[in-house]
Parts: structure tokens; sequence; C-alpha cells
């Protein structure tokens, strides 16, 4: 505990911290875009396309080929392992059609929950295995960040001090290793929205939760300033009944924060959690206009709060590709202007945009 | 871990919260008057003076007969408890001086360190027993913070995880305590200076233990924008051979606290630790002009950093109180000045 033992020299430091202030860099966000197989079913489904590796390409493609002027707006998007590997129409593989844009290239590491025994259905992450020569392999690959979601609950018993210790350990063990082979470890300790709970108990066990994640991180010499940390905001539960204000949301949210995420870190990418594109655009706006300080860039990083509108436009079909990548620009854009708490509602929405995009116990 | 018992009330927050916000206002700092009976006498036989309840009060005197002129730099004074209860030569209690001047009064509650068995030497503090009972009636009696020193060796194999634990545990206890009555805990973990370790041990160590302590503060359910902290700067051991200049000093100290102290806390208060009054304040200064972002006040909490000069300026003769108070009134407007970067 006295005698540091240098993690990463200098250089591999500033590297880190360079990535990591790209991402966030003023106005811009994360496309998340590293739904799995299993979930893209779900979206696909939605709009009666099957889930074919081909069709998974397809929709990616679209979004990927929007103009260069995306970048104004997307600082990094998260892949896939399938995706990072697959090419464009014309044979150009994602990562490089993604790179010349200027964006950085992300990849998801998480083998998805696996269940604690003796809890109340609570669950930490596996992927940890061979996850250094995973790493060094995405490095070469293309990949300069990464991301790697825990997933806590909100009942009247979780979540247990196991449970958060457990998933802040694994959420330190994996950004360790991401630093040690360059990739800039995106920190993901999501509680669910699902239940009926208030705001205030929300507020309360993010506070903890978070706490226990920077003392994780702390305890295994992560270097705060080469991460971004990706949480909730904070919010009442689907299920309950009193109707919180974005600003409600805003306050909440940023206090928590304050009181648990050092200045170090660069930035918060917040993750949708099933808000609807609206919903997500205005909370995060509402937070970058609201009055207490905030040493940190607030930003997204959303996938359905993103996606959701292009998806309802493409429809699986080649000739939609202009008006999905319209509507994908369009998100983008607001979502940026949110981040710099100047996006102004206009008096329409449309009916994807409202839409509540809430799964129950949504895992990727 | 899922359900709030909340340990404080809105107004209880707001209270607290406005406290802290008065002692750290901009371009203030605090003055810590709090030497112990024993500290006194290495103060006054340097001086060559007799250590009296009666010297002790005058010298006290001095200090607190300082003119309007502290209060745009001195937001708090901390006492010891014997100074709590005693007066002026015209019988004005000392709490009401200070509170006259706008300043809060601050009360020392800790009741010294102990030692850690099965560790190199190392110790915890003691001061918990009864201590809700002494805050509420400290509280009455004038005081509206307080402050507890822990205290941390760098060496060889120390501070050890126990240590480190433990001292942090105990700080979040306090701060529990004295937040239940209506009292603003100053949480001060001090790494001591002794040793040959360099800047970078230093950094390490102080980062390692602001982030246990602020676990514990998390954990004990602290309310965080009710209290301040006064850690150590990051610093070089005093036999180190390498020397640093106080932009390093202040890079490696803002650095290390970016990494610990969330932004929620309202002020960092820095222990001057045995650094001359010169130092004291070139450091703070170079702390406040760092290019990194601080989201927190960067003030002062010295103790002889801003006493020597009118110490040696008194050296016991009542000739010299003027004077003596006068020395006291410049530094404190020097280490102001140090605020502004």
């Amino acid at each position: 505990m006295t005698h540091q033992f240098p993690a990463l020299s200098p250089e591999q430091k500033k590297a880190l911290a360079d990535i990591a202030q790209r991402i966030v860099a003023s106005g811009k966000g994360i496309l998340a875009a590293d739904e799995s197989v299993g979930t893209m079913g779900n979206r696909l489904q939605r709009i009666n396309v099957e889930n074919t590796e081909e069709n998974r390409r397809a929709f990616r493609e679209v979004l990927f080929s929007s103009d260069t002027s995306i970048n104004q707006s997307i600082g990094g998007v998260i892949f896939f392992h399938e995706t990072l590997y697959q090419k464009d129409s014309s044979g150009k593989p994602f990562p490089a059609v993604i790179k010349e844009k200027g964006i950085v290239v992300g990849i998801k590491l998480d083998k998805g929950t696996a269940p604690l025994a003796g809890t109340n259905g609570e669950t930490t992450i596996q992927g940890l295995d061979g996850l250094a020569e995973r790493c060094a392999q995405y490095k070469k690959d293309g990949a300069d960040f990464a991301k790697w979601r825990a997933v806590l609950k909100i009942t009247s018993t979780t979540p247990s001090q196991l449970a958060i210790q457990e998933n802040a350990n694994t959420l330190a063990r994996y950004a360790s290793i991401c630093q040690q082979h360059g990739l800039v470890p995106i920190v993901e300790p999501e509680i669910l929205p699902d239940g009926d709970h208030d705001l205030q108990r929300c507020q309360y066990v993010t506070e903890k939760v978070l706490a226990a994640v920077y003392k994780a991180l702390n305890d295994h010499h992560v270097y705060l300033e080469g991460t971004l940390l990706k949480p909730n905001m904070v919010t009442a539960g689907h299920a309950c009944s009193r109707k919180y204000t974005p600003q409600d949301v805003a306050i909440a949210t940023v206090t928590t924060l304050l009181r648990t995420v050092p200045a170090a870190v660069p930035g918060i990418c917040f993750l949708s959690g099933g808000q609807s594109e609206e919903e997500a655009s205005l909370n995060l706006n509402a937070m970058n206009q609201c009055p207490l300080p905030k040493p940190w860039k607030l930003t997204f990083s959303y996938g359905r709060a993103l996606q959701a509108s292009a998806l309802a436009a493409w429809l699986g079909k080649s000739e939609n590709k202009k008006a999905a990548q319209e509507a994908f620009r369009k998100r983008a854009q607001i979502n940026s202007l949110a981040c710099r708490g100047q996006y102004v509602q206009s008096g329409k929405n449309d009916a994807a945009a409202m839409q509540s995009l809430f799964t129950a116990s949504y895992t990727y | 871990m899922t359900h709030q018992h909340p340990a404080l009330t809105a107004e209880q927050k707001k209270e607290l919260s406005d406290i802290a916000q008065r002692i750290v206002a901009p371009g203030k700092g605090i003055l810590a008057a709090d030497e112990s009976v024993g500290s006194m006498a290495k103060r006054l036989n340097q001086i060559g003076v007799e250590n009296t309840e009666e010297n002790r009060r005058l010298y006290r005197q001095i200090l607190f007969s300082a003119d309007s002129r502290v209060k745009k730099c001195i937001g708090g004074v901390i006492f010891f408890h014997e100074t709590m209860y005693q007066k002026a030569d015209d019988g004005t209690p000392f709490v009401q001086m200070i509170k006259d001047k706008g300043i809060v009064v601050g009360i020392k509650v800790d009741k010294g360190v102990v030692p850690l068995a099965g560790t190199d030497g190392e110790t915890t503090t003691q001061g918990l027993d009864g201590l809700w009972e002494r805050c509420a009636q400290y509280k009455k009696d004038g005081a509206d913070f307080a402050k507890w020193r822990c205290v941390l060796k760098i060496s060889e194999h120390t501070p050890s995880a126990l240590a480190i634990m433990e001292n942090a545990n105990v700080l979040a206890r306090y701060a529990s305590i004295c937040q239940q009555n209506g009292i603003v805990p100053i949480v001060e973990p001090e790494i001591l200076p002794d040793g040959d370790h360099d800047l970078k041990r230093c950094q390490y160590v102080t980062e390692k233990v602001l982030a246990a302590v602020y676990k514990a503060l998390s954990d004990h359910h602290i309310y965080l924008e009710g209290t301040l902290l006064k850690p150590n700067m990051v610093t070089p051991g005093h036999s180190c051979p390498t020397k640093y200049s106080p932009e390093e000093i202040a890079m490696a100290t803002v650095t290390a606290l970016r990494r610990t102290v969330p932004p929620a806390v309202p002020g960092v208060t820095f222990l001057s630790g045995g650094q001359s009054e010169e130092e004291a304040s070139i450091n703070l200064n170079a702390i406040n002009t760092c290019p990194l972002v601080r989201p927190w006040a960067l003030t002062f909490s010295y103790g002889r950093a801003l006493q020597a000069s009118a110490l040696s300026a008194w050296r016991g003769q009542k000739d010299n109180a003027e004077a003596a108070t006068e020395e006291f009134v410049k530094r404190a407007e020097v280490m102001a000045v140090a605020l502004l970067g």
C-alpha cells in the first residue's frame, strides 16, 4: 500500500487521456451500436426484419455511412465483436469507415451476466478470462476504447452489499486490463430503471454504487484521466406513480455525480436506459443547463435513443437509407445541442422519438 | 444498503452547507488556534515564556484582538477546549469576540493518538466516547464546526492497510456525530512530512488515503456538502535530497485531490505541516494558479504558519501585544492574497 509500482508509463497515460478527451470533445457523444446478436433480434423484430448477419450489417452500414459531418456530434462508436470485422458495400472495413470520419472506435468487451448465488436474483459480469489477449487484438484491429456493462437492480432487498462490491471489482479489473493495452475503459455500472421506487431512492442507490466503483478503481490503480463513466441518469423507476421533470432528474443526477465522481474523470456519458429519444435528449439538456457545477463533460452514450427513429425509417429497405440517415443525423445533432444545454424543443415530435424504449430487465 | 434512512433533514443539511460555505468564502481561510496545552508548551518555550493558563489566554487574546481587517481573510478559528471558555481582559468571552467579527467558531474534538498494536508504530485517534454530548454542548456554547486530526506516516512499510482503514473509519464516525449536532466536521487525515521519500511517493500515498477517507464517509452516510477537508499538501519528505518547485508541489497536490475528493466538498483547507510562513503561502498561491480545473475552494487552515511572527513579536511582553497583533493581521492578509493566485 505504500510503494507505487507504476501501472502505466507517462506516454501510456498521455495516450489514454488523449483518446478520452477526443471522445467527449465539446458537443460530442457516443453512438452505442454494440447490440449483441440477440438484442439486435429484438430491434429488427419490431420492424419485421429478419435477424440475419447481412441485415445486421446492412443496418450498421446505414448508420456508419452517414455524411462525415456526423463527427460534429459523434466522438465515438461502440462496436459489437461481429460488427468490428464486417465491411461496407464497397468492401471497406467498418472500423476504417468510422476512423476516416475522425471518430474513435470502441468495442464491447463483457460477456454478459452470470448469477450471484445466495442473492435475490442479482448478477455479476463475466468476460475477464483472456481479456488481456482480446484487448491487444482489438487494439491492433482499430479499437481505442472499450465498454463493459455491469447491472444492478433496485428492489426492497437489492442491490446487496455483495452485488455492489462484486460488480465494482469486476469493473475495476476490466478497466485495469484495458489500460494496459492502450484502450480507454468506459465503466458502466447500470442501475436498471425497473421498479416503482421514487427519485430519492434511485439517487441514494446510485451514490452508494458510484462510491464503491471509484473506491475499486482506486484500489486497482486505474488512471482516472484515461477512463469514462457511463452511468444511468438518476430517475424514478418505470412503474413509479410520481412524475418528475427533466429539471428534477438533472438536479438529482448532477448532485449524485458531484458526491461521487472525481473531477479527474474527463467525461460522463449517460446511458439512455429505455427512455424515449426525446426524453433522453431533454434530460441531458437539463443537466447541462442546471446551475450546479460540472467539472466533467456531461454527454451521451445512446443506443436505442439514437437509433429508434432511424430504425423506424429504414424498415429493412435500401431505398429508405437516406431517410434513415437523416433521422439518425437529426437525433445526433439534438443530443449534441443537449451536451451544451442548447437544445430547444420544437413543437412537434414524431411518434418514434416519443416512444418509450423500455424493456423490462434489459440485457444486451 | 438499498433503503435510505435519512441521517439529516433538509433544514439540517442547509445549515451545515451554509456554515461550510461561510468558512471558505472567497478570499478566506482558517486560523488554527487549537494547540493543546502540551503543544502550547513547545510554542511558548521557544520564546522563553512559561506555559501557564494565563499566558495561553494572553497569547490567544493577541490573536483574537485583531481588528476588522481580518474579517476579509479569516472565515473560521479553531479553538482548543480551554480557550472556548476563556475571556479577554475586559471580560468578553473569546467566542464572542470571534463571532462579533463575523468569523465562525470551531472546536478541536479529538483526544490525541493511540497506538495500533501489531503495526510499525502506527496510530489511530481517540475521542469518540461521549462525542455526541460534547458536540451538543459545544454547539450551545458557540461552535459551528469541529476538527479531528488523524495521523499517518510514510516509511518503508507504512502506512499499512489497517492504519489507512482504521483512521478513515474513525474520521467518518466523528463526522457523522458532528453533523447530527449541527457542527460541520473538518476531516483531517494528515500524512506527516517526516522521511526522505520523494514527491511521487507522497502523491501515491495521499491518493490512497483520500480514496479510503471518502469511501468511509460515503459508507457512514456523511453529507459531503456540509464538510471540509484538511489534508497535507503533497510534498517530498523533509529529508528528501531532491528539491521541488512550488509549481511541482501544486500540480502533484491538485492532481491527487482531483482523483479523490468529490466536487461536492465545498473546500479544502490545507494544513501547513511544519512549512515556514513563507513556504506555506507560496505553495498555496501556486495551488491556486495551477492550470487544472479545481472544483473546490483551496485555502488554508494554518497554525504555525499564521502565528510564528506574532509569537516572536510578543515574547510574552504586554508592551509588545499590539505589535504582535499587527504581525498576525499582516500574515493573515498575505495568506489571503495567496488565495487569489
